[in-house]
């Protein structure tokens, strides 16, 4: 059962993001009237950031920890977190990036906890292997063809009717599917970047990684939901 | 390819190889001037490289349509009784 629980133990600003990740530049911050209101104790603003934010949180809290008791209660863990420390939040990071950094820290506790600490242990590293090619090189024409490295097997449309298609729920559990067998870094990437439809330079602000590495990894995730897009579609 | 008869379109000096590793960078706006230049000089004659930039779009507006997660509300009700507790900040 999540609820009633006891607020966890949290010392002073214990394992709160400092509030000063570094902005690569100054962003008006969107929510900044209504965390005056939760300053002042304000009910509706808090029920207002809740709502923005709840799904997203608990989105991403799925890519750290698959069991979706363990993500809502991280998800619970965060907003308490923030209740607890709204009042030393100075805004010199948006409170968007401070909130995710909140439940990243947490997420990542827990995933240490669980022994898969190390598959989160290094999103640059992840960034910096070498990765597999967006398309499987036997699709591509060979170094004594005329045409070498252009398409020998080119993607076909996936025709007029591919919006309907791409819609089906049937489509929508294979692209879940698809992102949850990506790499951790990649799924945090694409499913921020994306899913939740965010900018790159809040992604790097919160996931603490580089424009590049970011792209890398972007690059990477998509590629391999379109493949498993058009595997889908060309075996009809 | 000057005396090829076969007429080939002219696909630039990029490879379809090279091309769908550029996908993101030129989605996102991040290719040097040049690059894109080579990369738009190849898209006018590669019909299967625009099917594949396409499925790249295709791909990325039907991530952002997955249906949105959601707390139970119980878990919501819990936070609000969190907060109504909340003690007001001293001083």
């Amino acid at each position: 059962m999540l609820s009633p629980r006891t607020p966890p133990a949290v010392t002073a600003g214990s394992d709160l993001p400092p509030a000063a990740a570094p902005l690569t530049s100054v962003q008006p911050d969107c929510d900044s009237g209504l965390i005056a209101g939760l300053k002042r104790r304000d009910e509706a603003a808090f029920v207002t950031l809740l709502d923005r934010y709840q799904g997203q949180l608990l989105r991403l809290a799925l890519v750290y920890c698959r069991t979706r008791d363990i993500a809502e209660e991280i998800v619970q863990d965060t907003w308490l977190a923030v209740i607890q420390g709204i009042d030393r939040f100075e805004g010199r990071a948006t409170f968007k990036t401070w909130l995710f950094q909140i439940l990243v820290n947490r997420a990542r506790t827990r995933a240490v906890k669980e022994g898969r600490s190390l598959s989160f242990s290094s999103i640059s590293g992840e960034a910096e292997a070498t990765g597999e090619p967006a398309v499987p090189a036997e699709r591509f024409r060979t170094a004594d063809d005329p045409w070498p490295n252009n398409w020998a097997l080119p993607p076909h449309s996936w025709g007029e009717s591919s919006d309907a298609r791409l819609l089906a729920a049937e489509t929508m559990e294979l692209v879940n599917q698809a992102i949850a067998q990506l790499p951790p870094a990649q799924q945090q990437v694409i499913t921020l970047r994306d899913v939740e439809g965010w900018t790159s330079e809040d992604v790097c602000n919160v996931l603490e990684i580089s424009e590049t590495n970011q792209r890398v990894l972007l690059h990477r995730a998509r590629s391999r939901v379109r493949a498993a897009l058009e595997a889908h579609f060309d075996e009809r | 390819m000057k005396g090829d008869l076969m007429a080939t379109p002219d696909l630039g000096d990029l490879t379809c190889k090279e091309v769908v590793e550029l996908v993101t960078d030129y989605l996102e706006g991040a290719l040097p001037p040049d690059m894109r230049r080579r990369f738009d000089q190849h898209m006018t004659g590669c019909d299967p490289c625009v099917v594949y930039l396409d499925q790249m779009r295709q791909t990325i507006a039907t991530l952002g349509k997955l249906p949105e997660e959601s707390v139970p509300q119980n878990v919501l009700d819990t936070l609000l009784q969190h907060f109504r507790r909340w003690p007001r900040e001293r001083g």
